[in-house]
C-alpha cells in the first residue's frame, strides 16, 4: 500500500444524539479529541446528524469541538445507517480528516465498519484507550482470552477509524467561555431513494438508571447460583440505591438478561462503589469494572483473582453474608 | 428464497499466537470451533427455508482446518458449503476479510439474503456484517433478534441500548443475528457422519474469486496489532475478612457509611 497520509488533518467525533440529548460518549470522545488535537496540533470537529439538533452545537464546541458540521434533516429522524453513511463519507471525501472517532455503542458498531468499508480503510472496534505515536493513532483494546490487550494501529490508509467503550474515557469539565465555529452540511437525500424503513421503536422504559451512569453497582456471578440469588442481590441492590449487574454467565445462564452484563462484551462501568458477588474476577469482567472507585468483593476463595482488584474483601459464601448485609441495611434504616 | 451464511471458525481455547513480523494474529490448530453465534445465524437460515423454501449455502474463509464448521453446517442441514482457502487470504483483518467474502457472494450471484452472525468470539468486533453489505452494496439490519418475511419486504427487531427498533428494508438484504435470536437445533450422530461421508466442501482459492488478490489477506489488511502485552489490573490493597457473616456485613456497613457510600 504507498504511504499517502499527507493531505490528511483533524479529528473528527461523529456526535449520537436521541430526541436532542448527546449521548454521553460522544462528549467523553470530544474531550479525548481535544486532549489528542493538543499533542499533535490538529483541530478538533464534531459533527452533528439530526432532525433540529442545532441547538447541540454550543455544548459540543464548550466540550472541545473547534467546529461543528451540522446536518439537519427530516430524513435523519431516526438513526440509518444508509443516511448517516451517506453524509460522513461525502464530507469526509472532501474534508479529508486523519481520524475519526466514534463511541462503541449499537450505533457506532453499525456505523463506523460501514463507513470505514466505503472510504476503503481500517477500523479499531471497542477500545479501552487512544493515543498518538509517530503521527499514527494507537487503538488499546482487550485482546481474547487471559490478561491481554493488544495495540492496533492503522498506518497507511487514512482516515484511521475507531470506536470506543462508552465509560472508558473520564468525561472532562465543559468550558463555557470556548469559541467555535458551526457549518451547516446541505443534505440532498430524499427518502423515496432510501432502503431501509423504521418502522417502530419500541422502548424497554424502567426507572432504572442505565448501568453506565450508576454511582453504585451490585454485581453477581456465578458464584449467586441460581435466579432466586440474583432476587437476594436485587433486594441489596435497592437498599444501597444500586443497579444490578452480572458476568456472562449468569446472563448465559438465563438468571439475568443481557443489559446487566459487565466486562468486555458488556459494559464498562465506572462506579463510586462496587460490590461483587460470587465473581472470580476474570479479566474479561474487571475491563469493565477497573474503573470502579471503590471496589467491595465478596467470595468463599480466597485465592479469587478479584480480591487482587478490590478494596474490600469479605470472605465467605455469599447465601450467608448477603442476607446478613441486608439484615443489618435494614436495621440502619429501621426497616426490621 | 436463497440465503447465504458466513460462519467462522473461532479458537475455544487461548492458544493464540501473535506473529511479530507481520502484526497478524494467527491461532493454534488445536481446538477450534463454529464461532458459538453462527449456530444461531445458521438456525435462522434454516428457519426461513423451513417457512419459505430455496436454497442455503454457507461460506467460510480459514484454512482447510475450517471445514470442520462446514461440515457441522452440512449436518445442520444446509445445502451447499463453500471454503475460502488459501495462503492469499491469510492474515486478514476484517476489511480484507468482508472483501473476500464479498467477492464470493457475487461469484455465486443468485441470493435474496446474507445473514452473518453479530460478533464472533474471539475478534468480537461485529465488523464483517456492515463491511460485507457496503461490498455488496446491500441494506445491512445489524442485531436482529427477530426475522419475519411479508410479501416481498423483510421486518426485523433490532436489539438497541434502551429497546427495540422494527426496520423493514426489500430484498436482498444483509441481516445479522443477535444471540437471543433462536435455539440452534443440534445435528445428530447420524446427520454429522453423513455430512463427512456424502457431502462435497466446493474450495475456493484467491484466484478463483476472480479478481485483483492485492484486496485480500495480510495485504489487503489496513490494520495491524503492533504489540500484544500481559496488563495485570491489581489495586491490590483488599483488606480481606473472614468471619461470621453477621460480623463482617456489620463492618463492611460501617466501612460504607465511613467513606459515605450510603
Ligand atoms: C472473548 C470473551 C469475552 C468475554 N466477555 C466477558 C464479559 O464481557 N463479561 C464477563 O463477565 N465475562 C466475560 N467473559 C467470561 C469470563 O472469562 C469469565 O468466564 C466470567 O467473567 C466468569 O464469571 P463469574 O466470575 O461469574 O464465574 P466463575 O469464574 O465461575 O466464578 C464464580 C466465583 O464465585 C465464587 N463462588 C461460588 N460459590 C460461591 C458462594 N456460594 N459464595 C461466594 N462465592 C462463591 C467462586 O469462588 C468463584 O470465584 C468473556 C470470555 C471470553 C472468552
Ligand atoms: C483480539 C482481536 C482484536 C481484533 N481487532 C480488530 C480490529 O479492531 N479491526 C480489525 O479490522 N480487525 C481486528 N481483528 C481481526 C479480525 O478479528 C479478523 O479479521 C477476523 O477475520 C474477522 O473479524 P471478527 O472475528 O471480529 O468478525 P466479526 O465481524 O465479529 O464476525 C461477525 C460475523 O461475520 C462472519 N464472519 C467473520 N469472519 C468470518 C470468516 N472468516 N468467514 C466467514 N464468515 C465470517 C460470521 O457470520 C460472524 O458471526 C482482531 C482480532 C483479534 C483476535
Amino acid at each position: 500500500m504507498p504511504e499517502n497520509t499527507e493531505k490528511f488533518g483533524g479529528l473528527w467525533v461523529i456526535i449520537e444524539q436521541r430526541h436532542g440529548k448527546v449521548v454521553k460518549v460522544s462528549l467523553e470522545l470530544l474531550g479525548e479529541a481535544r486532549a489528542l488535537a493538543d499533542t499533535a496540533r490538529s483541530n478538533v470537529t464534531a459533527f452533528l446528524i439530526g432532525e433540529d439538533v442545532a441547538a447541540i452545537a454550543e455544548e459540543l464546541i464548550w466540550q472541545g469541538a473547534d467546529r461543528v458540521i451540522i446536518a439537519e434533516h427530516t430524513i435523519c429522524r431516526y438513526y440509518r445507517t444508509e443516511v448517516y453513511t451517506d453524509i460522513i463519507c461525502a464530507q469526509a471525501k472532501k474534508d479529508k480528516p486523519e481520524i475519526i472517532l466514534f463511541g462503541a455503542t449499537c450505533m457506532g458498531r453499525d456505523l463506523a465498519p460501514r463507513v470505514s468499508a466505503r472510504l476503503k480503510t481500517g477500523c479499531m472496534s471497542d477500545c479501552t484507550k487512544l493515543a498518538i505515536d509517530s503521527g499514527h493513532l494507537v487503538a488499546t483494546k482487550p485482546f481474547f482470552g487471559r490478561d491481554l490487550m493488544t495495540d492496533i494501529v492503522c498506518p497507511v490508509k487514512r482516515p484511521q477509524i475507531a470506536t470506543i467503550r462508552p465509560g472508558v474515557i473520564e468525561l472532562t469539565d465543559p468550558n463555557r467561555s470556548r469559541k467555535g465555529e458551526t457549518l451547516s452540511y446541505d443534505i440532498r437525500l430524499r427518502e423515496d431513494d432510501i432502503k431501509v424503513k423504521v418502522a417502530g421503536i419500541l422502548n424497554e422504559r424502567s426507572n432504572n438508571l442505565p448501568l453506565e451512569q450508576a454511582e453504585k453497582v451490585v454485581a453477581g456471578g456465578m458464584g449467586v447460583g441460581s435466579k432466586e440469588g440474583f432476587e437476594m442481590l436485587k433486594e441489596l441492590a435497592g437498599l444501597l440505591g444500586a443497579e444490578l449487574g452480572a458476568t456472562n454467565l449468569p446472563v448465559d445462564e438465563g438468571w439475568v438478561s443481557e443489559e446487566f452484563k459487565i466486562g468486555q462484551t458488556g459494559k464498562t462501568i465506572r462506579p463510586k462503589l462496587y460490590i461483587g458477588c460470587g465473581v472470580s474476577g476474570a479479566i474479561q469482567h474487571s475491563a469493565g469494572m477497573i474503573g470502579s472507585e471503590f471496589i467491595v468483593a465478596i467470595n468463599k476463595d480466597p485465592n479469587a483473582d478479584i480480591f487482587k482488584l478490590a478494596d474490600y474483601g469479605i470472605l465467605g459464601d455469599v447465601n450467608e453474608v448477603i442476607p446478613a448485609i441486608i439484615k443489618e441495611l435494614r436495621r440502619q434504616k429501621g426497616l426490621a | 428464497m436463497d440465503i447465504i451464511v458466513c460462519i467462522k471458525q473461532v479458537p475455544d481455547s487461548y492458544d493464540i499466537s501473535w506473529d511479530k513480523s507481520t502484526g497478524s494474529l494467527s491461532r493454534q490448530s488445536t481446538g477450534a470451533i463454529l464461532n458459538p453465534i453462527d449456530k444461531n445465524t445458521l438456525e435462522a437460515a434454516l428457519t426461513l427455508r423451513e417457512e419459505r423454501g430455496g436454497f442455503i449455502t454457507a461460506i467460510s474463509m480459514g484454512p482447510d482446518q475450517a471445514e470442520e464448521v462446514l461440515r457441522e453446517a452440512l449436518g445442520m442441514g444446509i445445502d451447499k458449503a463453500i471454503l475460502l482457502s488459501d495462503k492469499v487470504f491469510a492474515g486478514a483483518d476484517t476489511l480484507a476479510t468482508s472483501y473476500a467474502l464479498s467477492c464470493a457472494i457475487k461469484k455465486i450471484n443468485r441470493f435474496d439474503m446474507v445473514i452473518c452472525g453479530k460478533e464472533s468470539y474471539d475478534g468480537v468486533t461485529g465488523h464483517v456484517g456492515p463491511q460485507l453489505a457496503e461490498f455488496l452494496d446491500l441494506p445491512q439490519l445489524t442485531n436482529s433478534t427477530e426475522i419475519a418475511v411479508k410479501k416481498n419486504k423483510v421486518l426485523v427487531k433490532q436489539k438497541i441500548e434502551d429497546g427495540y427498533r422494527l426496520l423493514e428494508a426489500s430484498f436482498p438484504v444483509l441481516i445479522t443475528v443477535g444471540k437471543n435470536i433462536n435455539q440452534p437445533r443440534i445435528p445428530s450422530m447420524e446427520d454429522i457422519m453423513d455430512a463427512y461421508r456424502e457431502k462435497m466442501i466446493d474450495i475456493w482459492r484467491g484466484e478463483d474469486l476472480n479478481s485483483n488478490t492485492e484486496g485480500f489477506g495480510l495485504n489487503g489488511s489496513p490494520t495491524k496489532s503492533q504489540s500484544v502485552y500481559v496488563k495485570k489490573l491489581e489495586k491490590g490493597s483488599a483488606e480481606i475478612l473472614k468471619g461470621e457473616p453477621d460480623v463482617t456485613a456489620k463492618r463492611l456497613v460501617e466501612i460504607l457509611k465511613e467513606k459515605g457510600l450510603l
